[in-house]
């Protein structure tokens, strides 16, 4: 009782603290760089929290995609592969969104919306399957070879949009907006967030679930914590568990990019908000527990909306916000370290 | 007289952890000194605090006479001290010129090195070919490379860590007497010998040191002590059961031939398995394992026995031959923390580990967390139930473990490599007991053991791997031996 008492006040301890040592970083550098902290600090609260629409169309729209790459990023790493590409692997999803709503755009059916999410993930998976196949066939680091695939990734968009992709009159690098029949419904009327709000929280779940309960799941955390000894003492098939982790963890983050286009943006853009970098952190700090990952992402859409706003209405840089990012990360992994170290 | 090292009062901790209390050690000039103990004793640690590895945390170090302070292992061997640890520090790719001229500062030439090191081969009688590369060396030459690495920095003083551990008994002799040799050769030479075996202690030493948990219990003339007076200062005197005895002092059991009745579990017919490199490690082996017996591997380091273990185990495919084995196989990895546990998952998650391939669906975990809590009862493992994670096991429990899961819904055959490695005498005699019940069960056992006396007490049967060859050989010391080495 009380065990499980404690498995549950842990996480949100845990995100008591991240929030509060947030706040401290953040004062601390504002200080430091000569700006005002209350004005500041206020202006970002009110950009994430200070009405109705802050939190649902500023703080939870950008949560979104953070919750489904995060998961992406939290799921590989549980599986001991370093994918840093859920970047690339977001970028691949959205412009294969957008191809397929492009392709098929002129027949509008029921059908065609899902089938625009699942092109997403396919491409999502498949991107992150060069970089699996990479591994298992040539040995290739996986960080290098999916740090690579964002680059390759965002060139690739930025040749779509400006090519075979690019709206009809050839002037934007972007594409066609899409129609209103392949846009995500909004889960509250009134507001920006839609229902890719509902994948993530039923993902997670569904993450949280398979990854405990499940045999499968299993397999992937014992391949993550000692290959060697599962595949010896376990008779697991490393090779196969690591090859699904990574479609599965590409295929999470191509659904966030196809949510993106089809809830937020409604085009294929050649740049980005760097969601599927900024997912690493959301993983760690959520120290990869599928369900923690739904509150680091808040935290981190709250810090971006919120950054934005300090920029527009306190003249802060929005690289500050970054800087506390940056610093948050350091603190967490130290924290682990040092945990581990006193044991 | 100064000592050649002598150290006084040491005591070193790792946090609340008491590894050292208060001992101390003189080496006379001129002699062998054992430090004997159980695994977990101190015994390495005292001589790492010795060679600077370790700081103690109180306690003086004298090398001939002289108190160091703030030392660290440059001014141990610039003093003239050398250790050779238990697990080799060379590098494999490199020659053995380039290994002994590694760690020297400044600039070298390969020809004054390889010239240092013949000198070094005919003063002392360890030859080694200068240019060859380390990791084509048989293990015993690796070790010799060590020592001259050593030697060649004019080390009087030399520290063997468990120095026997990887040799066969006839390269074991031979080193000991190189040993007392050493020791002998010169007023200044002095050799400590780290070991757990109270007999090559006896042959070798003129004194002897015994520590037990980290502290010294006996010391003194070597002519003084007998096995069995060592055992119990190593034990301490209320500790040795018959099981224990026989491990601290290994007597080949009389041989009782009850088996031949029983079936075939385990077949090969000229079966030849490869290593990762695709090259030949096991060429074209023949051997059965019966129902209800033991059958030891006997081998110097290298000599296929892993490759062997691991087809037998199903882990490895066979290249060519045709082996017959059951599906279902135990087999307990000799690498506990690479290749047996999840160290960081509960037991209950470890012991879930061995059906993980094959399973479907959702893990039962509620009931098998109540079967691992069974086991641990049944296994005598102390763990503070099956919630608590692999890693806060000790090494004894942690191989009970593996063992008893391996063991878990009797398997008709399991396969074991070196069932004790790095265990203390309590637990290696579990681990034993365990092995002879699971024998009397009904099982087909066959393991490997780096440890020659291990393989002659525990198995019924004795089968030597000689460089991929395997013959079967009866079950006595030195004719095992000798064809450990490939000789008839």
């Amino acid at each position: 009782m009380n065990a499980s008492a404690r498995r549950l006040t842990a996480p949100l301890l845990r995100l008591a603290v991240l929030v509060a040592v947030t706040l401290v970083v953040l004062v601390a550098l504002l200080v430091a760089s000569g700006f005002d902290a209350s004005t500041a600090l206020q202006a970002m609260a009110r950009g994430a929290f200070g009405s109705w629409y802050a939190i649902t169309s500023a703080t939870l729209v950008r949560a979104v995609p953070l919750a489904l790459t995060g998961l992406a990023v939290a799921i590989a790493f549980r599986a001991g592969l370093l994918n840093i590409g859920a970047e690339g692997q977001l970028l691949a999803g959205a412009a294969a969104a957008t191809a397929t709503a492009s392709l098929f755009g002129a027949t509008p059916s029921a059908l065609l919306l899902p089938l625009v999410l699942l092109a997403g993930v396919a491409s999502g998976a498949c991107w992150a399957g060069i970089a699996s196949w990479l591994r298992q066939r040539f040995g290739v680091l996986e960080v290098i070879s999916t740090i690579m695939l964002n680059f390759v990734a965002l060139y690739v968009v930025g040749w779509l949009v400006r090519g075979p992709l690019q709206e009809p009159s050839k002037f934007y690098p972007q594409s066609m907006p899409l129609a209103k029949t392949l846009q995500l419904p909004a889960l509250l009327e009134g507001t920006r967030l839609h229902v890719g709000a509902l994948f993530a929280v039923t993902l997670a779940g569904a993450a949280w679930w398979w990854l405990r309960e499940t045999a499968g799941g299993f397999r992937l955390r014992a391949v993550g914590m000692n290959p060697s000894a599962a595949a010896t003492s376990g008779r697991i098939d490393v090779a196969r568990v690591s090859m699904y982790a990574f479609l599965a963890s590409g295929a999470l983050a191509g659904l966030a990019g196809a949510v993106e286009v089809t809830g937020v943006t409604y085009a294929l853009y050649d740049h980005s908000p760097g969601y599927g970098y900024t997912a690493i952190a959301v993983a760690l700090l959520a120290r990869l527990n599928p369900i923690g990952v739904l509150g680091t992402a808040v935290l981190f859409g709250a810090l971006q909306a919120g950054g934005n706003a300090m920029q527009r209405d306190a003249g802060v840089p929005v690289a500050l916000v970054n800087m506390v990012e940056a610093v948050l990360i350091l603190l967490v992994i130290a924290g682990d370290r040092w945990r581990g170290s006193a044991r | 007289m100064s000592f050649a090292l002598a150290l006084s009062g040491i005591s070193k901790s790792y946090g609340n952890v008491a590894v050292l209390h208060d001992v101390s050690l003189q080496v006379r000039p001129g002699t062998v000194h054992a430090l004997l103990g159980e695994n977990g004793a101190g015994k390495t640690t005292l001589m790492r605090v010795a060679f600077g590895l370790v700081a103690g945390d109180a306690g003086d170090v004298e090398i001939e006479g002289v108190r160091v302070s703030e030392h660290t292992p440059a001014h141990a061997i610039a003093r003239g001290l050398g250790m050779v640890h238990q697990h080799f520090s060379l590098v494999a790719a490199m020659t053995v010129t380039e290994n002994v001229a590694l760690g020297n500062h400044g600039g070298f030439t390969a020809a004054t090195v390889a010239e240092q090191i013949r000198t070094v081969g005919e003063r002392t009688g360890l030859t080694l070919d200068p240019h060859a590369r380390v990791r084509d060396l048989p293990v015993s030459a690796q070790q010799r490379c060590e020592i001259v690495k050593a030697l060649a920095r004019d080390a009087r003083v030399l520290i063997l860590d468990e120095p026997t551990a990887v040799l066969a008994p006839d390269e074991a002799q031979a080193l000991l007497r190189w040993v007392r040799e050493f020791a002998a050769q010169h007023p200044s030479h002095a050799v400590v010998l780290i070991t757990h075996k109270l007999r090559d202690a006896l042959a070798v030493a003129d004194d002897v040191t015994v520590l037990r948990r980290g502290t010294r219990v006996a010391s003194g003339l070597a002519s003084t002590f007998t096995e069995v007076s060592l055992a119990d200062a190593m034990l301490g005197p209320t500790e040795r059961t018959p099981a224990i005895e026989a491990e601290v002092m290994p007597r080949v059991r009389p041989h009782t031939d009850s088996v031949g009745a029983h079936h075939v579990v385990l077949q090969a017919d000229a079966v030849t398995v490869h290593d990762n490199r695709g090259v030949a490690r096991v060429h074209s082996a023949s051997f059965n394992v019966r129902a209800g017996e033991i059958v030891g591997l006997a081998a110097v380091e290298g000599s296929g026995q892993t490759e062997l273990l691991r087809a037998v185990a199903g882990l490895r495919e066979v290249a060519s031959g045709r082996l017959h084995r059951p599906p279902d196989v135990g087999f307990v990895p000799e690498d506990r923390h690479g290749d047996a546990l999840l160290l960081d998952a509960s037991l209950t998650e470890n012991y879930a580990l061995r059906d993980a391939g094959s399973r479907r669906g959702r893990v039962p975990w509620r009931e098998i967390a109540a079967r691992t809590a069974a086991v641990l009862a049944r296994r005598d493992v102390r763990a503070n139930g099956p919630h608590i994670n692999a890693r806060t096991l000790s090494g004894g429990n942690q191989q009970k473990f593996v063992l008893a899961r391996a063991l878990e819904d009797t398997p008709p055959a399991l396969v074991i490599e070196n069932p004790t490695r790095g265990l203390d005498f309590r637990a290696t005699a579990a681990v034993h007991d365990a092995l002879h019940d699971a024998r009397d069960a009904g099982i087909a056992i066959l393991f490997y053991s780096s440890d020659l006396d291990e393989v002659l007490t525990l198995a019924d049967r004795v089968l030597v791997l000689h460089n991929g060859v395997l013959r079967q050989v009866p079950r006595e010391r030195e004719g095992v031996g000798r064809a450990m080495l490939g000789l008839t």
